[in-house]
């Protein structure tokens, strides 16, 4: 049993703790880098020839899409697909610091657009990632949340994946220069697994096999 | 050290500069306007807020050699009706206490007017929220953009 002084030490410990525990999150939202967190050593992609190996088509084509998967679920991807209309930063997704929202074209909201920080490339010293086209995916690209299987629906629908034809998705994930900045993210940022033309070979592969997705 | 030219509220500063200096520090070090304030250096406070080519712009997270030919504005160039609206509208409700973000407010605020002339309080929350404040005038900026915008109907 616990006396009542004790109880109130107990309870005064608990606020100093959840104090502290303030202080220690507003100092890692000042923290832009990834540093804070541990940074993964990049993770290497399959080459599609050893997917060669299976012989039914579609079983094949939902192999390849999950060695992709690799890349669509890594952080440098999932940041800026965000499920509400506020993106996730570092390798940990937590929220983005300051407070940002997609707005209109995925560009921030007025005064406080992407460019406000985000420039033409990545500016290390300052911690700041950049790329031209830097901005977010529309709300009806959002993937985080979503089962690898929703995703790969998700990409082949014309009417959510900013009407692409399976071609051009091939070209927009083997081409697309903000896609491109996942594997030159700045310093303190994992990269996204292989190199984005080996993800574009088998986002390709899975399309000539056939575009099944993963169940579930 | 490269040399490079910066158009500074409508006057060229030739600056013996590393390509890869922050432009909050060539303005305030080699150009010497020290009206904009370093707060962070990470893109977190908004203190080094500047307008290039007409946007606000982070001047701590862009390299001096990334402006180019584009127009640089400081809060000692500002001069839009925007601009003086948001002036006014903070010496009425006195909005600074210790003032050294509010350079970095004012163009903030300045831009929000400028994009959209009649906001709302959540319009200026998104505005502003990366513009700290550590004495919190937070409350009296939000009614001074409210009091500006007013003075610019009609
Ligand atoms: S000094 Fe640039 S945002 Fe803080
Ligand atoms: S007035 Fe002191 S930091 Fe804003």
């Amino acid at each position: 049993m616990m006396g009542s002084a004790s109880l109130k030490n107990a309870a005064l410990a608990i606020a100093a703790g959840a104090f502290a525990a303030g202080i220690l999150m507003v100092a890692q939202g000042l923290l832009t880098s990834d540093a804070d967190a541990a940074i993964q050593p990049a993770l290497k992609l399959q080459p599609v020839a050893s997917f060669d190996k299976i012989k039914n088509k579609s079983q094949r084509a939902v192999a390849l899409f999950q060695e992709a998967g690799k890349v669509i679920n890594s952080p440098r991807c999932m940041n800026c697909h965000p499920a509400t209309e506020r993106p996730t930063q570092t390798d940990r997704m937590r929220p983005h610091q300051p407070l940002v929202v997609r707005g209109e074209g995925g560009m921030g909201a007025p005064g406080m657009m992407c460019t406000t920080c985000h420039r033409e490339a990545n500016f290390d010293s300052a911690g700041v990632p950049g790329n031209p086209k830097w901005h977010l995916a529309p709300a009806e690209m959002a993937w985080q949340g979503k089962s690898l299987g929703q995703i790969c629906e998700q990409i082949k629908d014309r009417k959510r994946n900013g009407d692409l034809t399976l071609a051009a998705l091939v070209k927009h994930m083997a081409e697309d220069e903000l896609v491109g900045w996942a594997w030159s993210p700045g310093t303190g940022r994992t990269p996204a697994p292989g190199t984005q033309k080996e993800f574009g070979a088998l986002i390709k592969a899975w399309a000539d096999a056939g575009a099944t997705c993963p169940k579930g | 050290m490269t040399q490079l030219t910066l158009k500074i509220n409508g006057q060229s500063h030739s600056i013996d500069a590393d390509p890869d200096m922050p432009l909050l520090w060539a303005i305030r070090e080699s150009v010497g306007l020290t009206g904009t304030k370093y707060g962070c250096g990470v893109a977190q406070c908004g203190a080094c807020t500047v307008f290039v080519a007409g946007q606000p712009v982070r001047s701590c997270s862009m390299p001096v050699s990334a402006v180019g030919a584009d127009e640089i504005t400081t809060i000692e160039g500002l001069k839009s009706k925007e601009a003086l609206a948001v002036q006014k509208a903070w010496v009425k409700l006195d909005v600074p206490q210790c003032g050294y973000c509010q350079s970095g407010q004012i163009m903030s605020a300045t831009s929000l007017l400028e994009l959209n002339a009649k906001p709302t309080d959540r319009d200026i929350d998104l505005a502003m929220n990366g513009n700290i404040c550590r004495c919190a005038t937070y409350v009296r900026i939000r009614a001074a953009i409210h009091d500006a915008a007013k003075s610019l109907e009609g």
